[in-house]
């Protein structure tokens, strides 16, 4: 098993060891076990020209907010309806229920081109000074890496199935008490799935198209470099002489929040995934 | 379903929480319309000298008048495509945009450019293979170009008793085939020449469909631009496959060579066919570098031309991008853009205004080969599909593959695509 581990981490080391090279030691390593080691002129020089080619704080900042809204949102708009779904009875729910997973089936990027073309021309408020107007087109904004993001149908399985599993019998004395369903689900019902609402987060900030690892979206959506997310920063090195080195030092760098985030919280991403069923 | 809920969403509760930061970014660059505006769109991004030109030119060209006002947005060069066509598909075009010069045609051809509007006076003065062209019209010019050569090393060539090839007399393919024998021949290098197979996108069409076109094939039959039966598959195509297949069934070339050359960078490998872009990096870590012509195969040494143009899209303020234009292509700014990137100038007198490329440059041969020859992709539409048809069927043949079954089998698609698109207007 730790033969296994130290398998995986093999591109992790490469990349952290070959950023510390320039792109001719980098080559001239490739053959042999040096490509893992951290020999010839090392300096920090790559991490230096990273700053030089890419905005990398903005990028970042941008990738931090985009994460951090369709995260939080979708935390509140998918418990809300996978609770509606699980523990409400309405005409219609079974349906409703079955056509949010149905859309599991399409891949995403089968419904890409489609999802452009309707952003494109969606309408939205905005003010000119204080007078509301109103705009069309969502492309080249923050909302557009965001909104369609929100809602996500497997969270709202995932919140739905766990909401199933808790006893009944706190709802009715709620209800006796005189509670409604806001109320309910607020003080009842969140407090008491706290994993749920973990994985779902995780799997948010790991798996959404839309938050750390968001490249074609905002690719097609999001013109100005001010917006740009840290993954399509990745393509600012593949010029004509593609920069390797600075490549590496780029990659780290944004590996590297990932990483902390999940050694801090690696006891719940573990969890995640086996609670998901799910392994990427 | 999910997505009737997410609209519902945006208007009932997101909308009011994101407005702040989503409309403090609203302030678009693109939309090209006549309102003074004009949003110029570059594959640029990455390339900080680059950046830095064009955005001067847009500072003086602001400065120089009170009518229009250009914004720029720079774009990676490896998704600018996709990026161009998501913006043409949801009607979000800039104003004018650069454009790789193969593409020009399909591009002219989906509707997202215009004719240029520019004098002859202006246009007359840039080499031939830098003015995008479809059906006769001028859609984009180019501020430079590229050129490949085949980099050797002096010591190496006299080391193994190898003439060196002059643009009047350049390799014939027995001198050639002989040449790469020699310099392999003491085991110094482990690869005669260097091919950077492993580049893609399309780096095989521009850097080898010229070998092809030197032994008497070529991608399409350029007569109708409706078909490569032939071109492509004919006996002088087949000759070309056999030969270029050979180089690396006989150990002279690597099959899996890294991309910018660098098995010739390394030492590993004697010669490399590479571009004007690797030359300065050469002559950094050789002194005894030469840049020299491509063999004749037959007829005529021939190389890729064309690269990336600016063009004006359909939905422009024509008169400000034309404006823009003319200010653009000063011989100064052609001149500065060469300069800082290390690209050819389009011009003979922004040539002489440069470091590397005016009449005594140390890269001036290959202005000279840029002249003599370079050869277009094909003008056509279809060039797009032809030459990821091209990288597919041209990789088979570098990795051992049947050559004629893979020239017929990428004359059947190429065919095909063109018959499903009624012949890109041709």
């Amino acid at each position: 098993m730790t033969v296994l581990a130290g398998f995986f981490l093999f591109p992790i080391v490469f990349m952290v060891v070959a950023s510390l090279k320039n792109d001719h030691q980098i080559f001239a390593d490739m053959n042999s076990f040096k490509a893992f080691l951290p020999t010839g002129d090392l300096s920090l020089a790559n991490y230096a020209a990273v700053f030089d080619r890419v905005p990398f704080w903005r990028f970042l900042g941008n990738t931090l907010f985009v994460t951090a809204m369709v995260t939080g949102f979708g935390l509140v708009v998918n418990s809300m309806c996978g609770y509606a779904l699980a523990r409400m009875r309405w005409k219609g729910r079974g349906l409703v229920f079955g056509l949010i997973i149905a859309t599991l089936i399409l891949p995403f990027d089968t419904t890409i081109v489609p999802l452009v073309y309707l952003v494109a021309n969606l309408p939205w408020v905005g003010f000119n000074g204080l007078t509301p107007v109103l705009e069309l087109g969502w492309l080249n904004t923050y909302r557009v890496q965001i909104i369609p993001f929100i809602v996500n149908a497997f969270s709202i399985f995932l919140f739905a199935q766990y909401f199933k599993s808790l006893p009944k019998g706190l709802e009715e004395a709620a209800a006796i008490d005189g509670a409604g369903w806001l109320r309910t689900y607020w003080r009842i019902i969140v407090p008491l799935s706290k994993p749920v609402f973990a994985t779902v987060a995780i799997l948010t900030v790991v798996t959404s198209p839309a938050t750390w690892n968001a490249y074609l979206w905002p690719l097609m959506t999001v013109q100005s470099e001010e917006l740009r997310p840290v993954m399509v920063g990745v393509q600012y090195f593949f010029q004509l002489d593609t920069a390797w080195g600075e490549v590496m030092a780029y990659m780290t760098m944004i590996t590297l929040p990932m990483v902390i985030v999940f050694l801090v919280f690696q006891r719940a991403f573990i969890q995640s995934i086996a609670s998901a069923g799910m392994k990427d | 379903m999910q997505r009737r809920n997410l609209m519902k969403l945006a208007a009932a509760s997101g909308g009011a929480a994101l407005a702040g930061p989503a409309l403090a970014a609203c302030t678009t660059t693109s939309g090209g319309s006549a309102d003074g505006e004009l949003a110029l769109w570059s594959q640029a991004a990455g390339s900080p000298a680059e950046v830095e030109v064009t955005e001067a030119i847009i500072k003086d060209f602001n400065g120089s008048q009170d009518t229009y006002k250009a914004s720029f947005e720079p774009f990676p060069q490896e998704v600018y495509n996709d990026t161009v066509n998501a913006a043409a598909l949801s009607g979000d075009l800039p104003d004018l945009l650069t454009v790789d010069g193969p593409n020009v045609p399909n591009w002219a051809w989906a509707g997202h450019l215009q004719p240029l509007d520019l004098s002859t006076e202006l246009t007359d003065k840039f080499l031939p293979t830098v003015l995008g062209k479809f059906q006769g019209e001028l859609y984009a010019v180019g501020h430079w170009e590229a050129a490949c050569s085949i980099f050797a090393r002096q010591s190496v060539l006299d080391a193994a008793d190898v003439r060196v090839p002059t643009m009047e007399s350049p390799w014939t393919r027995e001198e050639f085939d002989d040449a790469l024998q020699r310099v392999v021949a003491d085991g110094a290098y482990q690869w005669a020449i260097d091919f950077s197979t492993a580049d893609t996108g399309e780096w095989f069409p521009y850097a080898y469909s010229p070998f092809l076109q030197s032994f008497g094939g070529d991608l399409i039959n350029r007569d109708t631009y409706l078909s490569a039966e032939g071109a492509l598959n004919g006996p002088e195509a087949l000759a070309w496959g056999q030969w270029f297949q050979g180089l690396f069934t006989s150990g002279l070339a690597n099959v899996e060579s890294p991309v910018g050359a660098e098995d010739f960078m390394q030492g590993k490998a004697a010669m490399a066919f590479h571009g004007n872009w690797g030359a300065l990096a050469a002559m950094d870590l050789y002194d005894d570098m030469l840049f020299l012509p491509p063999p004749d195969f037959g007829n005529g040494p021939k190389i890729g031309g064309g690269s990336w143009q600016w063009a004006v899209t359909s939905t422009a303020d024509t008169a400000g991008a034309t404006s823009w234009l003319e200010t653009a292509f000063s011989d100064e700014y052609v001149a500065e853009f060469c300069n800082q990137t290390g690209q050819i100038p389009a011009t003979d007198a922004a040539a002489e205004l440069t470091e590397h490329y005016g009449t005594d440059g140390d890269l001036r041969m290959l202005v000279d080969y840029s002249k003599a020859y370079a050869v277009l992709r094909p003008e056509t539409p279809a060039y797009t599909v032809i030459a990821s048809v091209f990288s597919q069927y041209a990789g088979n043949i570098v990795h051992g593959g049947d050559v004629q079954e893979a020239l017929d089998a990428a004359v059947a698609e190429i065919d095909a695509d063109i018959e499903s698109n009624s012949g890109y207007g041709f």
